[in-house]
């Protein structure tokens, strides 16, 4: 008997919960769905404070450290807790004339967590020279992914250049989803010409071949725009073309909720159309434009950092993945300083992991759907 | 009053069954744990003899024919229990639930001996194949059992077959309805096929899986009518599941009536419809909805749910919702008995055993 | 059928009229034209040349024109067939694009047949063994396949080759057949490069159709016709490939109207950083100067394979699904 009101007192607990506390529980399952997500917050909450996470200021050159190869954290000093890094030595090679690097791990450069470094405002709001990971000297340079044909480093580059690609990602999808629903929505619901005109739009532009004219776009950006005007501008050209396929399943749902019974009961009982439409009908497929969305946002992340690094993007001194992956585009220079690759190594990580996270949405948002 | 059921006269041609199933038990290994989708199952089937499987949604009767032809899919398996079935060729029964599902043995079985006719005609037929196709390549496939002598059925012979099955199941225009695809059909169209196909490769044994769930009720009189012209002509025995009561009446000459895996009552169907011994079956007849009864009351229902596969109610599993249920059900599981001439029961009520758990 | 199709047959010059327009634009968009570009290079050389000389080429490049008539001068050349003079080369556009369209063709051509020859049994194989171990490798692969950009994995290949084994893997045909008439010889110089630059470009494509493939598959695997088909006695692999194979496959096949362009597109970006003859590097060069009839061409050509690709797509789509085909 106990077994029988066990399982009843589940099954209400289910009947009773909200969609979007179903929603949780079944991505709670997901466990590589789940842990994504915390890389994800994490990365986002660099992208909140870039310069906490740097080590310096990333436009910082001195072409005297140029491409220092990586200097890994051991964390810790003859069994005690206390995190250094190897000492970089210099060697000139005497046929190429060019200084050669390479870390010294007898001799230790001391680090600390929290250390002090240079000062960086967040949002013009306060001011801090507080830094996640630093040298315990504040003059010392260290380079913990290497430095770059100018002397800058990397690290702290990578760390600026999460800012913007995933902000460039997130902010063009999510333009994407107000046009996409907007227009869908208008085409599903109205019907009629507008429908028609809209559908016409929507084939048009998917039928445009994407790279060709985005590269068009990017390149008639005027040169003399600065670099947040690139950015803005590259976006809106993102998003531009990628609305179409969320507006297309869009019109699609409300073409068929149309003609569901509930919004027929909905406009019986007097509701008015923005009403219905906003209250009844898009709620019912909520979850499905997220889970999209969040499948929609490395796609973005990938266009943007081929972009850039074709050089039509975001251009220096912006600072995106695509921008520093420009350095790694000579296979000279990376036989040289291999860790150039290492920011695309990051786009891979964060488009993994949007992707499970997107996979995992769309199974507990919408498990029949696909 | 309960319908009076029509019983079908086949000519037995021996006294050993045809089908044997004894102590069958199917698992199914879900996420959230194990359930017992078919607990115990026994019963025969004698050669062209109908035999009616009747419960409700879920109470494990089209597992239990899926498993008589290995058909029970991953995460379900065949935990223990035999299948005898007597082949064609030989008078030695081989006992189907040792075979390999995707041997060589098995596949000879399908279709020649024992064919499906599966529950949604609907969703039965692949719809980028045409109907005379899929059953051409079924005749192909079993061609001994037309072409006699090991010679090799050609396409065009298969065809000729097919239109003549088609013809059989009071399929009009059958040369062009050959090359249809299923959805130009209609619904009692597509079922005609189906039954066609079943009945392509002459098996002995038919199991029809609620063949008239889908359909109208008129196209049902139809079908089931053409069920018992085909039963009668060819001998073939049928195992015909469904949920239905009237159905049952009609079609049937021995019932099997199941709830929660496994069978609480079963017997010839006048004395399964007229002196019902388990309390089930007593209910499911009582909530027939009758032209002559009562009116203005309300219709009898079987009090409470059906429990959920993972919450199975310790000893017999319909105790509680039994009207009659005393201390012993929930304690112990009865063991099926005979608890009349023909009639055999899992009830406290009519016997004394119960199974070893 | 042949009313849809005719139908778009006779969209497509519509369709081109409206993309040469929104080309133009976009060509003109940026401010100034090839000659502010072509100033500014002379410039930063050293020379210079006077606004006189500037004027005259400017009037004998038709760039003084108003936009309308620019356009309808482009237009009216288009129909004859002329492509127009490349402003920074001095040569025919047709001979240009006409040099590289060829290898860019064989390169996405290639990448396609590439990309489906290993997703599809790859996702069959997924499918019929899920959660098995040869499963999980190649979801691991495809999800890594779909976060990498091409030019990435490019990077990384042409990296490994040069540091570790020290070849060079750029270009298309070795030294002594680049600039060597056809012959089988060629061809078959060709078929042993090219196999790399078509599965760079063609990596997240197959991982997203395996993908898409285990999917449909998994989701007909358990419909009722898979079981009749068992219960007539079929072999396991036989069905399989019949039945649910050729069901999962349809989905499929509409989208190969969005993979030529895509892979025409994306060859872009592969060829760029591998060396390889493409109009893609040439569209890039003639976007960032301003040679406007020679993107505008190059762009009128790809917008031109899309809208085919679609159609052709359509098409196939309609021959394998009855469904499609009796009902229109």
């Amino acid at each position: 008997m106990a077994d029988i009101t066990a399982g009843k007192e589940a099954e209400d607990r289910v009947a009773v919960a909200s969609n979007w506390k179903l929603v949780w529980w079944r991505f709670r399952r997901h466990h590589l769905a789940m842990a994504s997500g915390v890389l994800l917050i994490f990365m986002y909450l660099i992208v909140l404070a870039p310069d906490f996470f740097s080590t310096q200021n990333p436009e910082r050159t001195d072409a005297r450290q140029a491409f220092i190869p990586v200097q890994m954290v051991h964390f810790f000093d003859d069994g005690s807790l206390s995190p250094w890094v190897p000492a970089i030595v210099g060697k000139r090679n005497p046929t190429t004339l060019r200084m050669e690097w390479t870390t010294d791990a007898n001799k230790k450069v001391p680090v600390r967590f929290f250390a002090r470094g240079y000062t960086w405002s967040f949002f013009g709001l306060f001011h801090s020279d507080l830094h996640l990971i630093g040298p315990v000297d504040p003059n010392q340079r260290i380079f913990l992914l290497g430095s770059d044909r100018l002397g800058r480093d990397q690290w702290s580059r990578i760390m600026h250049g999460t800012q913007t690609s995933m902000t460039v990602g997130l902010v063009s999808v999510a333009l994407s989803v107000i046009l996409g629903v907007v227009l869908g929505g208008i085409s599903g619901y109205v019907g009629g010409k507008t429908d028609q005109v809209i559908q016409r739009l929507i084939e048009l532009l998917q039928s445009v071949p994407t790279i060709p004219i985005w590269l068009a776009l990017s390149a008639a950006l005027p040169r003399d725009w600065t670099p947040t005007q690139v950015f803005f501008a590259i976006t809106v050209i993102l998003s531009l073309v990628g609305w179409t396929t969320l507006g297309r399943e869009v019109r699609g749902r409300f073409l068929a909720l149309r003609e569901e019974d509930f919004v027929l009961a909905a406009r019986l009982a007097g509701c008015s159309r923005m009403r219905i439409i906003l209250r009844h009908m898009v709620p019912t497929f909520t979850s499905h434009i997220i889970a999209t969305s969040s499948l929609a946002i490395p796609v973005a992340i990938i266009n943007e950092t081929s972009l850039s690094f074709l050089g039509l993007g975001i251009r220096p001194p912006a600072i995106s993945w695509g921008v520093l992956l420009q350095e790694a585009q000579n296979i000279q220079t990376l036989a040289l300083a291999p860790w150039l690759l290492i920011p695309g190594l990051i786009v891979i990580v964060a488009v993994l992991a949007f992707n499970l996270v997107g996979d995992g949405l769309r199974d507990a948002a919408d498990p029949y759907s696909h | 009053m309960p319908p009076t059921p029509t019983v079908i006269e086949s000519a037995v041609s021996s006294n050993e069954p045809l089908l044997s199933v004894r102590d069958l038990r199917v698992s199914f290994a879900l996420d959230e744990g194990l359930v017992r989708a078919v607990d115990g199952t026994s019963f025969d089937v004698m050669p062209g003899q109908v035999l009616g499987v009747v419960g409700e949604s879920g109470c494990g009767k089209s597992v239990t024919m899926r498993a008589i032809l290995q058909l029970v899919e991953k995460p379900g398996r065949i935990t223990s229990g035999t299948i005898r079935f007597r082949r064609r060729d030989s008078n030695e029964a081989v006992d189907l639930a040792q075979l390999p599902p995707r041997g060589a043995a098995m596949r000879d079985i399908r279709g020649a001996e024992i064919a499906l006719i599966p529950q949604e005609p609907m969703a039965a037929f692949s719809p980028v194949h045409t109907v005379g196709d899929q059953i051409i390549e079924a005749i192909l496939l079993h061609g001994h059992r037309w072409q006699a002598g090991g010679r090799k059925l050609s396409r065009g012979e298969a065809r000729d077959i097919t239109v003549g099955l088609f013809r059989d199941v009071g399929i009009s225009m059958p040369e062009q309805r050959v090359d249809a695809y299923s959805w130009q059909l209609s619904g009692g169209l597509r079922q005609r096929a189906m039954i066609a196909m079943a009945l392509s490769c002459k098996p002995r044994l038919l199991i029809a899986d609620e063949p008239t769930t889908a359909i109208d009720v008129t196209t049902q009189a139809q079908v089931l009518a053409l069920l018992r012209d085909l039963q009668a002509k060819y001998n073939t025995a049928i195992i015909f599941i469904t949920h239905d009561l009237g159905v049952i009446a009609q079609m049937a000459s021995y019932v099997v009536v199941m709830y929660l895996g496994r069978i609480m009552e079963e017997g010839p169907v006048d004395e399964i419809f007229h002196a019902p011994k388990h309390p089930y079956t007593r209910a499911l007849l009582q909530s027939i909805p009758s032209l002559y009864g009562q009116t203005r009351v309300a219709l009898p229902v079987i009090s409470g749910a059906l429990p959920h596969p993972f919450n199975r109610p310790p000893g017999c599993p319909f105790h509680p919702r039994c009207p009659d249920v005393m201390e012993r059900c929930s304690a112990a599981v009865p063991k099926l008995e005979p608890v009349a001439a023909n009639q055999l029961a899992s009830c406290f009520l009519h016997h004394d055993k119960a199974e070893a758990e | 059928m042949t009313r849809y199709i005719l139908q778009r047959l006779l969209l497509l010059p519509l369709l081109m009229v409206i993309y040469s327009f929104v080309i133009f634009v976009i060509i003109q968009a940026p401010p100034g034209d090839f000659l502010t570009a072509y100033v500014a290079t002379l410039a930063s050389s050293g020379s210079s040349i006077s606004a006189e000389q500037i004027a005259a080429l400017r009037h004998s490049y038709g760039l003084d024109q108003p936009f309308i008539v620019q356009y309808l001068l482009w237009v009216q050349h288009l129909f004859h067939g002329d492509f127009g003079l490349s402003l920074e080369y001095q040569r025919p556009n047709a001979e240009l694009i006409g040099e590289q369209l060829g290898l860019t063709v064989a390169l996405a051509l290639f990448s396609f047949v590439l990309t489906w020859a290993l997703a599809v049994p790859a996702g069959i194989y997924s499918a019929t063994h899920p959660r098995s171990l040869g499963d999980h490798i190649l979801t691991v692969i495809n999800y890594v396949g779909v976060a990498t950009p091409n030019f990435m994995l490019a990077l990384i290949l042409m990296w490994v080759a040069f540091a570790y084994f020290d070849i060079s893997v750029t270009g298309l045909f070795s030294p002594d057949y680049v600039n060597a008439p056809w012959s089988v010889g060629r061809v078959l110089d060709l078929l042993g490069h090219i196999w790399l630059p078509a599965l760079v470009l063609g990596i997240a494509g197959t991982a997203r159709l395996s993908r898409i493939m285990r999917a449909n598959l998994l989701d007909e695997l358990n419909k009722p016709y898979v079981v009749t088909a068992r219960a007539k006695g079929m072999k396991e692999w036989a069905l399989v490939l019949r039945y649910p194979v050729r069901l999962a496959f349809n989905p499929l096949v509409s989208t190969i109207g969005w993979y030529l362009p895509m892979l025409f597109s994306g060859s872009l970006i592969v060829a760029t950083v591998m060396n390889l003859p493409n109009i893609g590097p040439l569209l890039l060069r003639a976007l960032i100067n301003q040679d406007m009839y020679l993107a505008g061409g190059i762009l009128l050509i790809y917008s031109f394979l899309t809208i085919v690709g679609t159609l052709l797509s359509d098409v196939a789509l309609a021959l394998i699904d009855p469904r499609i085909r009796v009902e229109r």
